[in-house]
C-alpha cells in the first residue's frame, strides 16, 4: 500500500513534515506494521500493547469503566491543579475563596467538575471492579493486580474523602468529624479503643485524645485549622503521590500478566 | 390510592423488612445450588437477565424515583446535589449487574452445549489497538466528558453554611460511599464498624483470588461455572455495601432514626431503645443474679459464643459437612476464606440478634472499650 497516487493536501503535507515526523516518529500511520509502529513509539499509547484479541475492544466486555477511572483520575488532577490557584487551606479563607470560586471566577464549573468527577470516579472504580469479578479476571494470573486494584480503590474513596472537607462548610467538617470519630476507635493506637489503656507506663497512658491515631490524622482533638491543612496536603500531593504509584504498577502487570483477561 | 402504594413502600424499606427481602432474594438471583437453581427458573427470575427484564427492571426504578421527585418528603432528599450519586449508583449497580449477567446467561448457555464463550475469536485474528481500540477511547471519553459536563452545569456543587464547631447538624453523615460503614454502627461499636470490618473487608478482598481456587470462568462472564463464589460476593457487595449505602443516605433521618422514603423526617421521632446485653441476659434475667465484678466471668458466656463462632464453627464444618471442601482447599485456604466468610456473615448475624432479642453486645466490657 504504498503512496501510488500522492495527495498533496494539507493534511499529507503536514503529516509527512520533518517537524511532525520528528514528534510523532512516523508519518500518518497507514499500514498494519507502520499503525504497530504508531503505537509502539508513542509514551503514551505504549500502555496498550500494540495488538489486542478481538473481545477486548468490545464495549460490552470492558465496560471502559478501568480506563474512564484513569481518565477522570487525569480530570480531577488538571481541574484540581485550577483550583489550587484560587484556594487557601486556612479556616479563614477556604469557605471565603470557594464562593469567589463560584461567583468571581470566569468558566466557574471547575469545582462543579471537580466534585462530580471525584463522585463519578467512585462510581467508575467500584463498576470497574464488579466487571473484574464478574468475568473472573481476578484469577491466575492476576491475583495480585486485583489486590493492587483493591488498594487503588480504597485510595480513592480517601482521596475523596479528603476532599470533602476543602469547601469548609458545614457539609464538610461534620461528615470528616463523623467519618474520623472512627479512628478515636481504633485498637491500641485510638484513645477510645479496645487495648489503649493497655500501653501505659506506670499510671501514664500513652494512647489520649492528644496522642492517638486521631490525634495525627485530624492533628488536633477536632477538626480545626490543623486538619484542614493536613487534608489539604493528603489530597493534593500524598494520596495522589501513592495511588500513581499503585497505577503506574496496575498498569504495568496488566501487560506483564498477558494483557486484558480473556477465554482461552 | 397512590397515598397506600407509598405506605406500602415505606413499610417495605423498613430495614427488617427490606433486609430479609434481600437476603432471601439474592440466592434466588444468584442460585449458589441446583436447588436454588430449580427455583429461580421456577419463579421466573432467571428471565430477569433477558431484554425484557432490563427493561421492567429499569422502568420499576424509574417510577420509584418518578414517584420520590414528586413526593414532598422525598424529593428533599433526592434533590440534595450530593445524593444524586446515589441515584447513579441504583441505575448503574441496576444496569451493569443486569448486562454482565445477561452475557454470563448467554455463556452459559453456549458453554452447555460444547462451544466456546462468546468472548472467544481466533487467538491469530487480533485487531490493533491504532486505531481500533484508540477511537474507542476517544469516544468514551469524549461522551463521558459531555456528561460530566452537562452535570456540572446543571447542578452547582453544593454548599452550604460556614463550617461551625458549635452547630452539629442533626443527622450528622460521613460521605456517601461510607454511609454503609455508618449504618454498621448502628449495630457495632466504632471499632469494628469503622476499623476493623473496613480492615477486614480491604484485606478479605484482596484475598478472593487465592480464597477461590475454582479455575473456570477466567476471562469471560459466566455464572453457571463459578455460581457458589457470584453468590457470595453479590452477598456482600449488594446487600452487605450498596444497600447499606441506599438505606443510609435515604432512609436515616435525624437521630438516625430510620424514616421510610416516603416520610416526613420528624426530628422527634422518638424510637424506645431497650437493648440488653448477653451477660445481663444470662446473668440478671437467666440466673437472676447481679452482674458480677469480675469482668472476664461476666462476660465469660460472650467470649465463648465468640470463640465457638469462628473456631468451633469452621473446625466442625471441616469433619463433617464441608469436608471434600476442607481437604481440597488445605487448612490454611480453608481457614482464611471460613475467617473471612464468618466475619462477613457476622453482620446480619448481629443484626438480627438486635431485631429479634433486642441484644445490645455479645461481649460487652464498656471500662475497655471492648463490646463485641
Amino acid at each position: 500500500m504504498s503512496n501510488n497516487k500522492k495527495k498533496r493536501s494539507l493534511l499529507n503535507t503536514i503529516a509527512e513534515s520533518q517537524v511532525w515526523k520528528s514528534i510523532f516518529r512516523s508519518g500518518v500511520p497507514r499500514t498494519r506494521r507502520q499503525r504497530m509502529y504508531a503505537v509502539l513509539g508513542n509514551v503514551f499509547l505504549h500502555l496498550h500493547p500494540a495488538r489486542l484479541p478481538r473481545h477486548a475492544v468490545k464495549i460490552g466486555y470492558t465496560w471502559c469503566m478501568g480506563g474512564l477511572s484513569f481518565f477522570l483520575f487525569v480530570v480531577l488532577t488538571i481541574t484540581g491543579i485550577l483550583l489550587m490557584f484560587y484556594y487557601r487551606p486556612t479556616v479563614e479563607y477556604a469557605y471565603t475563596d470557594i464562593i469567589d470560586l463560584a461567583e468571581q471566577v470566569p468558566l466557574g464549573i471547575m469545582r462543579e467538575l471537580h466534585r462530580w468527577g471525584a463522585h463519578a470516579m467512585i462510581l467508575t472504580v467500584w463498576l470497574h471492579m464488579l466487571r473484574v469479578f464478574m468475568t473472573g479476571s481476578y484469577k491466575p494470573p492476576r491475583e495480585f493486580n486485583w489486590g493492587v486494584g483493591v488498594l487503588l480503590m480504597t485510595l480513592t474513596m480517601f482521596l475523596s474523602f479528603t476532599g470533602y472537607l476543602l469547601p469548609w462548610d458545614q457539609l464538610a467538617i461534620w461528615a470528616v468529624t463523623v467519618g474520623s470519630n472512627m479512628a478515636r476507635a481504633h485498637p491500641f493506637i485510638g484513645h477510645e479503643g479496645p487495648g489503649a489503656s493497655l500501653l501505659a507506663i506506670g499510671d501514664i497512658n500513652l494512647v489520649h485524645s492528644a496522642s492517638d491515631v486521631r490525634f495525627a490524622l485530624l492533628g488536633g482533638r477536632f477538626v480545626g485549622e490543623a486538619t484542614l491543612l493536613r487534608f489539604y496536603v493528603l489530597h493534593c500531593i500524598a494520596v495522589p503521590f501513592i495511588a500513581m504509584i499503585f497505577m503506574a504498577v496496575h498498569f504495568w502487570r496488566i501487560r506483564k500478566d498477558g494483557g486484558i483477561s480473556g477465554p482461552l | 390510592m397512590l397515598g397506600l402504594i407509598k405506605d406500602f413502600i415505606d413499610f417495605l424499606t423498613t430495614p427488617t423488612i427490606s433486609f430479609t427481602l434481600l437476603t432471601v432474594l439474592t440466592p434466588i438471583l444468584f442460585p449458589p445450588t441446583d436447588w436454588f437453581d430449580k427455583l429461580s427458573r421456577k419463579l421466573k427470575v432467571d428471565k430477569l437477565w433477558t431484554n425484557k427484564g432490563g427493561f421492567v427492571g429499569l422502568l420499576l426504578i424509574t417510577i420509584f424515583m418518578v414517584m420520590g421527585y414528586t413526593d414532598p418528603n422525598f424529593s428533599k432528599i433526592l434533590m440534595k446535589p450530593d445524593n444524586f450519586p446515589i441515584v447513579l449508583l441504583i441505575y448503574s449497580m441496576f444496569f451493569y449487574i443486569w448486562w454482565g449477567m445477561k452475557q454470563a446467561y448467554e455463556n452459559d448457555a453456549r458453554l452447555a452445549e460444547g462451544k466456546k464463550p462468546n468472548e472467544y475469536h481466533d487467538p491469530d485474528d487480533k485487531v490493533l489497538v491504532w486505531p481500533d481500540l484508540v477511537y474507542i477511547e476517544f469516544i468514551a471519553l469524549l461522551l463521558f466528558m459531555v456528561f460530566l459536563i452537562v452535570w456540572s452545569l446543571l447542578a452547582a456543587a453544593p454548599l452550604e453554611e460556614p463550617a461551625n464547631p458549635a452547630s452539629t447538624p442533626n443527622p450528622s453523615k460521613a460521605p456517601w460511599y461510607f454511609l454503609g460503614l455508618q449504618e454498621m454502627l448502628v449495630y457495632f461499636d466504632p471499632w469494628i464498624a469503622g476499623i476493623v470490618f473496613p480492615m477486614f473487608i480491604i484485606i478479605g478482598m484482596m484475598a478472593i483470588p487465592y480464597m477461590d481456587i475454582n479455575t473456570k470462568g477466567n476471562g469471560y462472564y459466566s455464572f453457571k461455572e463459578r455460581r457458589a463464589g457470584y453468590f457470595i460476593f453479590m452477598y456482600g457487595w449488594l446487600v452487605l455495601w450498596v444497600y447499606l449505602i441506599i438505606v443510609g443516605t435515604f432512609f436515616r433521618g435525624p437521630n438516625w432514626n430510620f424514616f421510610g422514603p416516603f416520610e416526613f423526617w420528624d426530628p422527634h421521632k422518638v424510637v424506645a431503645l431497650n437493648n440488653v446485653n448477653l451477660s445481663e441476659y444470662i446473668w440478671v434475667i437467666g440466673l437472676e443474679k447481679p452482674l458480677p465484678s469480675n469482668i472476664l466471668l461476666r462476660e465469660a458466656v460472650g467470649f465463648l459464643v465468640v470463640f465457638a463462632y469462628f473456631a468451633f464453627i469452621p473446625l466442625a464444618l471441616s469433619k463433617t459437612l464441608l469436608k471434600s471442601m476442607y481437604e481440597k482447599y488445605g487448612s490454611i485456604r480453608y481457614g482464611t476464606l471460613m475467617f473471612f466468610g464468618l466475619s462477613m456473615l457476622a453482620l446480619p448475624i448481629k443484626m438480627y440478634l438486635r431485631w429479634v432479642f433486642n441484644l445490645k453486645y455479645i461481649v460487652s466490657i464498656p471500662e475497655w472499650f471492648f463490646n463485641i
